[in-house]
């Protein structure tokens, strides 16, 4: 299962990558491969305010629809629309196709996440 | 995390075979079964253009025997058991005397002395405990011999062609629901040309110990593909068919779920004074189709709502099919508002989606009869 360094990931298998105190958020390819295949993504209203661990959207496979959480605080500030016609980008290439893109509101909260080692640890487990 | 509990639930004789599949295992009804393989759409779609291979062992298999099997079934069943040639199979719903549905069944009729009631996993302990309770006086013999039974269902266009390989029966004389006893691979089998994908197949039954040589060699042809829960409950969808526990259960009579087709109101069945009376004053609500009129997906237990957005119905299975563009669902709504074209909201998430009442018929079925 493939995982990539430098980015911060959640116990609900999101991934974080940070630029500029901007975080682009999106699922691990674990998460794709639970979640087979992905036939609609509800994305999150641009300039939304979330809490962290609050649902910013909805991901649908041919079975079921599954909340995605947030893992940090902040505003939406971009979303991936490329997802709204193309939604299984999130199976082909999980770790390319972020989901929305937030202004974080306090990074501190990018401590509790874990680095790539962790979250190999963390999948191997299950 | 799963494995106190899943070591306790049932296998079917071929779990080996979908692990070395690499299928995707899951609690099924107190089943170990393989939700997917390669993914659902990738399987739904080889089905409807190739050959798909289900497990269906999981079924229940009840045998009804004795001088007075005939009108026994017949007060079981909905069907007219008495038109049954023998060999014929026919899909029916035994009911609670309130008119409600115990369960819905395929029977076989070897003779009038001998029918093979074939009912939900889910089900089995309670369908041969609702028969055993109707037996009453009856000369028969109520055989639950489930355990015993392995089953495959072979499913798509190109079934016929891979099955005629390994019989030397010609299936051509198998019709569209009917079966025969027969060899496969010199195994003795029950071969029904039945199945619930909405296309042409057969379903085969054989001791549970040899199915596995049987799936062993269905697999091996590179035209077949193994199929798994996921696929198998989107295909019978499409094809407008009903499943216990979404369409229909034990709270909503046949005639509610669009299924007074299979309901012969001519014959005696325990629920039938229900049905009448239910049929003279009428419906108070309908298993419809449903389609989204924009992006999202309808599913099981959604609520189906008036254009006041009050809430009139409910989702009993919901779909964004393979190549389809819209989410299609069934839904059991309101009869003043089951009106075909007629407009209503899904509340999906707290949110109104438009959407319109169509046809069940999502697909044109390719049986061949």
């Amino acid at each position: 299962m493939k995982v990539i360094e430098g980015l911060y990931y959640s116990k609900e298998h999101e991934w974080i990558k940070v630029v500029d105190g901007k975080a682009y958020i999106g699922i691990t390819e674990f998460a794709a491969h639970a979640l087979g295949d992905i036939v609609f993504v509800e994305l999150p209203e641009v300039d939304a305010d979330f809490n962290k661990d609050e649902v910013i959207g909805v991901i649908e496979s041919v079975k079921a629809a599954s909340d995605m959480f947030t893992p940090i605080s902040g505003t939406v500030i971009e979303v991936n629309e490329n997802l709204e016609d193309e939604p299984q980008l999130l199976n082909s290439n999980p770790f390319e196709n972020h989901i929305a893109v937030i202004e974080l509101k306090d990074e501190s909260e990018l401590e509790e996440l874990m680095n790539s080692e962790e979250y190999t640890r963390f999948c191997e487990e299950k | 995390m799963r494995g106190n509990k899943m070591s306790q639930l049932k296998r079917t004789p071929l779990y080996e075979e979908h692990v070395k599949l690499s299928g995707k295992i899951v609690d099924f009804a107190g089943w170990e079964m393989p939700i997917e393989y390669s993914g659902i759409k990738q399987e739904h779609i080889a089905v409807r253009t190739n050959v798909g291979l289900f497990d269906v062992s999981h079924m229940g298999e009840v045998f009804i025997s004795g001088v007075e099997a005939e009108s026994y079934v017949q007060r079981l069943v909905t069907a007219d058991i008495t038109k049954l040639k023998q060999n014929q199979v026919v899909y029916t719903m035994m009911c609670y005397e309130k008119g409600t549905i115990v369960d819905d069944l395929l029977v076989y009729k070897f003779s009038n002395e001998k029918y093979l009631l074939v009912v939900n996993a889910s089900n089995i302990d309670k369908d041969f405990a609702w028969m055993l309770s109707q037996k009453k006086n009856d000369n028969i013999l109520i055989e639950n011999m489930s355990a015993s039974y392995g089953q495959v269902a072979l499913q798509g266009p190109n079934a016929q062609k891979l099955l005629q390989k390994l019989t030397e029966f010609n299936l051509d004389d198998i019709k569209f629901f009917y079966f025969e006893e027969i060899q496969v691979q010199g195994i003795d089998c029950i071969v029904s040309r039945t199945g619930y994908t909405g296309e042409d197949g057969f379903e085969i039954y054989a001791d549970k110990a040899d199915i596995v040589t049987i799936w062993k060699t269905l697999i091996n042809f590179e035209e077949v593909s193994p199929i798994g829960l996921g696929a198998r409950d989107t295909l019978r969808f499409e094809a407008g068919l009903p499943l216990y526990g979404n369409e229909i259960s034990q709270d909503i009579t046949p005639l509610e779920a669009g299924l007074g087709f299979f309901v012969k109101l001519d014959t005696d069945f325990i629920g039938k004074d229900t049905l009448v009376k239910q049929k003279e004053e009428g419906l108070k609500r309908k298993l419809v189709g449903i389609q989204l009129l924009k992006k999202g997906i309808c599913r099981h237990g959604y609520p189906v709502c008036d254009l006041n957005e009050k809430e009139i119905g409910v989702i009993t299975t919901g779909y964004l099919l393979p190549e389809r563009d819209y989410s299609i669902a069934f839904a059991l709504v309101d009869i003043n508002h089951a009106n075909l074209e007629e407009k209503l909201f899904i509340k999906i998430r707290n949110k109104f989606y438009e959407a319109k009442v169509t046809s069940k018929k999502f697909m044109n079925k390719k049986y061949k009869k």
